[in-house]
């Protein structure tokens, strides 16, 4: 098959011994940050885009994949012993993953979570292999105006459907529409939002707004909750080793998780919410031990979500390399690095840049191996890390965040942007925004300006493109059902059930 | 409807809400305002650089009303959140350490800012150990600045201390080189 030509390829690429170094780089950094609350990936591959000026893309994706992944096994460590998510994709493993460490199976959990991640995230890099190539037979068949409708169902999906509340969710987004336009129109060399400062022509980093959002604006927010109490650590115990009962419990969910998380993942929507929360669901229904859910943890419900999560996170590739289009926070900042070497994310990447896709494919697979093996005969390692007292770890990250943002240019007003934009990162916590929507707003939004343009030139301004192309007219309909029909069917529902009262907003 | 016998949900303003739906109210009145401030060149009338911006203004007037609206039917924020009071006084060293970096960073070198803001966030979060937060904040600076910066080709604030450490260690590669 062709794919697998590709994919041999690929690892011919990948096992070059400095790609290999940049890959065991890539997945340790990753578990570290993972494991480190307050830290995630987004804001790590963003301190570390200065790189794309130092090294060939195929390095810095390897470097980058191999955090992104890394993140996600060294995050699920966190929710099981400390029972803080780093990250809203490992809540449900701490639902059930922290009480089997408080009943003393912490091993167990550590294990099916890390080698259910093995699993899923090798099955979802073989989808990603195998879809990809499919999705770009399609995608070529993409005009401007049929890209436009595809972004605009992608921005409601990732800010008004996942999370807690669409009003919300559409505020970061289009906060995220305004940074993005910050600097000087492209097409036309017009300068916006400036404020008549010349040193936003040339726009925000995306480095100081993940920075600023995530490190500055987390760092405050943790200041302020002093009061809410902390999390102890629970100690490891048990052995690392599942019994027979508990790979027998495990294997099923691995890959049902899988099957969940990799297509809801893959889709232009993303999000690891949506499967870890459907994965689990489905253990605790499917399981014969439904009385050790939440009280002294069950494994199904780690092993599910673990491997959804991780699958999802394989599935998030699949349109960010074939379409361009990012789903999370971190696929946003990966294009950017891609923007950053000229290259323009799309169906022709697979062809174009060959050795970078097939190359980086390939280092996933790696990429699986060596953190299967750094998170489980190395656990103690990562356990260390959770010691990190609060006041130094907080004081690093703005160390760190002062480092990648005055780096950028050596320029005080940076730093002042980047206040500013923590500031906002704080109330935004403080009020339950999410964050992501901001980034990928800022990145995917101007992409989305560009193809409109182009669409209404071609149209010569004819606004009816986008509803007499039937794939256009099919994207744009999903997209209000998005964003309209959960409030319809909560409206029936409420309807029938209580009858009409008054409802205090859900915005 | 008379259907109704639970009281019914006490529909408070929430204030600190209502303040975030004003302030985006104002931000999409900066933007409406640096929107007018685009000149627009009549070659591109058809889809020129401000229809996006107008597009967004008008998402931002709709949704800050809906949140101003949901503040004044009580507010969005759980209670669990609204309970747990601020801490001020640690926020306020975490401001005052940015605050120094920003002021400190041009005169003083990198290293040097870093350190001041390192000891100061390290104090707002509790820790009491001064001098230990001192020492560890000069060598994750180094650190940053050596392995960090050195190695990925940025350029960060050189001040006295970076400029000892280089002329120290392009002594020894000369010594080591030659």
């Amino acid at each position: 098959m062709e794919t697998l030509g590709h994919l041999a390829h690929g690892f011919s690429v990948a096992f070059t011994p400095m790609n290999l170094m940049w890959c065991l780089l890539g997945t340790t950094l990753g578990t570290a940050i993972g494991v480190l609350p307050g830290l995630g990936p987004a804001l790590t591959i963003a301190l570390l885009l200065p790189i794309t000026y130092q090294v060939a893309p195929e390095a810095s994706f390897i470097l980058f994949a191999g955090i992104y992944y890394g993140a996600m096994y060294g995050g699920s460590t966190t929710s099981i012993l400390l029972n803080t998510p780093g990250e809203s994709a490992t809540i449900v493993t701490a639902l059930e993953g922290n009480k089997m460490a408080r009943s003393g199976r912490g091993g167990a959990a550590l294990a099916t979570s890390a080698i259910g991640s093995f699993v899923a995230g090798t099955i979802g890099t073989l989808g990603v292999a195998f879809l990809a190539p499919v999705v770009v037979k399609f995608a070529l068949a993409f005009g401007p105006a049929e890209y436009f409708s595809l972004m605009v169902l992608a921005f409601i999906t990732v800010s008004a459907v996942l999370g807690s509340s669409s009003v919300r969710g559409l505020t970061s987004l289009f906060a995220g529409f305004v940074i993005g336009m910050i600097g000087v129109d492209l097409q036309t060399g017009q300068p916006r939002f400036t404020f008549g400062s010349t040193e936003l022509l040339d726009g925000v980093d995306v480095i100081i707004a993940a920075v600023g959002l995530f490190a500055v604006g987390e760092t405050l927010y943790m200041a302020s909750r002093r009061y809410a109490g902390k999390d102890e650590i629970v100690p490891l115990k048990g052995s690392l080793y599942m019994t027979a009962a508990e790979w027998g419990r495990s294997w099923k969910a691995w890959l049902r998780g899988a099957a969940i998380g990799f297509p809801i993942g893959a889709m232009p929507a993303g999000g690891a919410e949506i499967p870890t929360f459907l994965s689990y669901a489905i253990e605790k229904k499917l399981s014969k031990h439904k009385e050790e859910f939440g009280t002294v943890g069950a494994i199904e419900g780690v092993a599910g979500p673990e491997a959804a999560n991780n699958a999802s996170a394989a599935g998030v590739l699949v349109p960010m390399l074939t379409l361009g289009l990012p789903t999370s926070a971190t696929a946003a900042i990966m294009l950017s690095a891609f923007q950053s070497y000229g290259i323009n994310p799309g169906p022709l990447l697979l062809t174009t840049q060959a050795d970078l896709v097939w190359g980086l494919i390939a280092s996933l697979f790696i990429a699986n191996v060596i953190l299967v093996i750094l998170n489980l005969p190395l656990i103690g390692l990562w356990v260390r890390l959770l010691k990190i007292p609060a006041p130094q770890l907080y004081a690093g990250i703005l160390v760190f965040a002062t480092v990648g943002t005055y780096g950028i240019s050596q320029s005080p007003i940076d730093l002042v942007i980047l206040y500013l934009l923590g500031a906002a990162g704080f109330l935004m916590r403080r009020f339950d925004f999410p964050t992501a929507p901001v980034i990928i707003g800022m990145i995917l939004g101007p992409l989305a300006e560009t193809q409109f343009r182009r669409a209404m030139t071609i149209s010569n301004g004819d606004w009816s493109v986008f509803y007499t192309h039937k794939l256009s007219l099919t994207l744009l309909t999903l997209a209000f059902i998005g964003l309209a029909g959960p409030h319809i069917w909560a409206f029936i529902e409420h309807r029938r059930r209580r009858g009409p009262e008054h409802v205090p907003g859900d915005a | 409807m008379s259907t109704i016998n639970q009281p019914a949900a006490p529909s408070r303003l929430a204030v600190p809400e209502l303040l975030v739906g004003i302030g985006l109210l104002a931000c999409a009145g900066a933007v409406a305002w640096q929107t007018l401030a685009i000149p627009v060149s009549p070659l591109y009338s058809k889809v020129g650089p401000t229809v996006f911006p107008y597009l967004t203004m008008v998402g931002l007037v709709v949704l800050s009303l809906l949140l101003i609206l949901a503040a004044l039917r009580g507010g969005w924020q759980p209670e669990e959140e609204k309970e747990t009071p601020t801490d001020w006084k640690a926020m306020g060293f975490v401001v005052i350490g940015l605050i120094a970096n920003l002021l400190l960073i041009r005169p003083l070198g990198f290293t040097a800012a870093s350190v001041i803001m390192f000891v100061l966030v390290c104090y707002g979060f509790g820790s009491k150990h001064t001098l230990r937060d001192a020492l560890t904040g000069l060598i994750l600076a180094l650190a940053a600045y050596f392995g960090f910066a050195r190695a990925l080709g940025v350029n960060i604030g050189a001040g006295f201390i970076e400029n000892q450490l280089n002329t120290v260690i392009d002594a020894i590669i000369d010594a080591l080189g030659g």
